[in-house]
């Protein structure tokens, strides 16, 4: 089977800095991948790339076999949670419904098929009781529900997530993951899930991208979270600690994972 | 009552009809001004249109083609200045100061019969002339007609911006065709109501409806509907009363309806909660 993401020696340079560099990343449908790293680590610059919206610096990248400006269709993509103002007339459907023509200019076509659509993508992530609710006054939780359908709409191979679970509690943190990882398993698509933080994802993570310092690590998230390996990474000394299904990652000047919680614009 | 013998007027039909395609224009942009937050944009590039005039009737002698070729200048002009939201209202702000001098020095040069540029100030709607009307007529079909195309897009764009680039949306150049077509829109506008009074055409009726309904298609109709009625219900009240300006009855009509709709909502808001 053919990779749904192929980088090969990929590398990105803002300035001088590198944020990384000769990265190969083979991931194969129905895998999920999730990226980690510190902030400015380039893991949001990672995702720009799949998307056709930044140029590597070096090396070639693919999405389902095309340069990614081009394979842009067959992605999916669930941003972190942003506010909407409460009177915006939009309802979860009409969020949806942009996974569907939302970029595509011309007069409206086929709305019978598209309603029918959209009313499934709904039911499939147990949305439709909200589906005419404006979005403004929607929780957090409800909000990525709609994302991730509307991500899904199309049945893309590829799902891209950058922070999707950031300012979720931690019980809308689960019911999203969950529900992540059961549509991508009933569609085979694959994701790569860009956090902070591995917890809320461990129990559906197949392989880790660790991002720092210009470096990078890829395997297992065994394989990747020991302190070894971090402290390598980061050029610092690490200590990983396993609490019961939990992992934790401290630093010299404390928990690593913990100093991650910025949120970002 | 001398309605009747008014609405038997060519001056009366196309004041009516020049309104007609000045609500349906601006009810029709409305609801993107309101969800882009660009009220201010309206503000400054309807006062803009004023320079406009009054370059068009120093240069050619022609208020109204000034104003037009204006409102292309200034879209381009705010565009290339800069574009994210927040900057954007400080680069309408410096833009509408120098602008507005520049046209008071250019009314001061010009020597002929300066009330076409004033006429920009506050509206001319019984003053449309057959070769106005169809000018209107066409920047109207214009503005409906890359609306009608680029609406899906455009809506993606405005609520979504970074979901909608990811999506292969082109964010930017929707962003300044929206702000040419919307001082198209303004300009066209403020030969009827005047260049101080147009936001009560862009904004109040979409304002209004999006207190009515969650649904972009809708609010759009209804945003259309709200400003045909406060237009002819303007016109015809000011025919009837024979000495209040149409633009005082507009205004008043169009903030009437505001006020009820937000009196609709809050005994609708429950059932969100």
């Amino acid at each position: 089977m053919t990779a749904v993401v192929e980088l090969r020696a990929a590398s990105m340079r803002f300035g001088g800095r590198v944020l990384w560099d000769g990265l190969d990343l083979a991931v194969e449908p129905g895998e999920f991948v999730a990226v980690l790293g510190p902030n400015g680590a380039g893991k949001t610059t990672l995702l720009k790339v799949l998307l056709g919206l930044l140029e590597l610096s070096g090396g070639t990248a693919s999405v389902a076999g095309l340069p990614p400006r081009e394979g842009r269709h067959r992605v999916g993509y669930v941003p972190q949670l942003r506010a909407f103002d409460r009177e915006l007339p939009l309802r979860g459907r009409d969020l949806v419904r942009f996974g569907f023509d939302g970029h595509r200019a011309g007069v409206a076509r086929g709305d019978g098929d598209a309603r029918r659509i959209v009313d499934e993508a709904l039911d499939a992530v147990g949305a439709g009781s909200y589906a005419d609710a404006p979005i403004g006054r929607l929780s957090g939780g409800e909000q990525q529900r709609l994302r991730i359908a509307q991500a899904l709409l199309g049945r893309p191979p590829l799902l891209l997530c950058d922070e999707p679970l950031l300012s979720l509690d931690p019980s809308h943190q689960q019911e999203v993951t969950a529900l992540l990882d059961r549509r991508r398993r009933e569609d085979g698509t694959a994701v790569v899930f860009v956090t902070h933080e591995i917890n809320p994802v461990l129990p559906y993570v197949d392989r880790v991208l660790y991002l720092a310092a210009g470096r990078w690590a890829v395997g297992s998230p065994a394989e990747v979270f020991t302190s070894e390996r971090l402290s390598s990474l980061y050029g610092a000394t690490i200590d990983v600690v396993h609490v019961r299904d939990r992992i934790v990652v401290l630093g010299a000047d404390g928990e690593v994972e913990a100093c991650h919680h910025h949120i970002r614009e | 009552m001398n309605l009747d013998f008014y609405l038997q007027q060519p001056f009366a039909q196309h004041a009516l009809l020049a309104g007609a395609i000045v609500a349906v224009t601006c009810g029709l942009i409305g609801p993107f001004v309101v969800m882009r937050g660009m009220a201010f944009a309206v503000h400054g590039t309807s006062e803009l249109a004023f320079t406009g005039a009054a370059a068009g009737l120093l240069v050619a002698g022609n208020a109204v083609a000034g104003a037009l070729v204006g409102a292309v200048v200034v879209a381009a002009l705010l565009t290339a200045l800069g574009g994210e939201a927040r900057e954007r209202d400080s680069t309408i702000g410096v833009v509408l100061a120098f602008g507005l001098g520049a046209g008071v020095y250019m009314l001061g040069k010009y020597h002929g019969f300066a009330t076409a540029a004033t006429n920009i100030l506050f509206g001319d709607i019984f003053g449309v002339s057959n070769g106005q009307l169809v000018l209107l007529l066409a920047i109207g079909v214009f503005v409906a007609g890359v609306m009608l195309v680029i609406r899906r897009p455009l809506l993606f764009a405005s609520v979504d911006a970074e979901v909608a680039a990811a999506r292969g949306v082109p964010v930017r150049a929707l962003g300044a065709l929206f702000l040419l077509i919307l001082a198209l829109t303004v300009t066209e506008a403020a030969q009827i109501v005047g260049t101080l009074l147009v936001l009560s055409l862009a904004i109040s009726p979409a304002a209004a409806a999006q207190r009515l309904s969650a649904s972009p298609v809708a609010v759009t109709w209804l945003s259309i509907g709200f400003a045909l009625v406060a237009t002819e219900g303007g016109i015809l009240a000011s025919l009837a009363s024979e000495t209040v300006k149409p633009s005082v009855f507009i205004t008043a009509i169009s903030f009437g309806i505001y006020l009820a709709a937000r009196v609709a909502a809050t005994r609708r808001r429950p059932a969100y909660a």
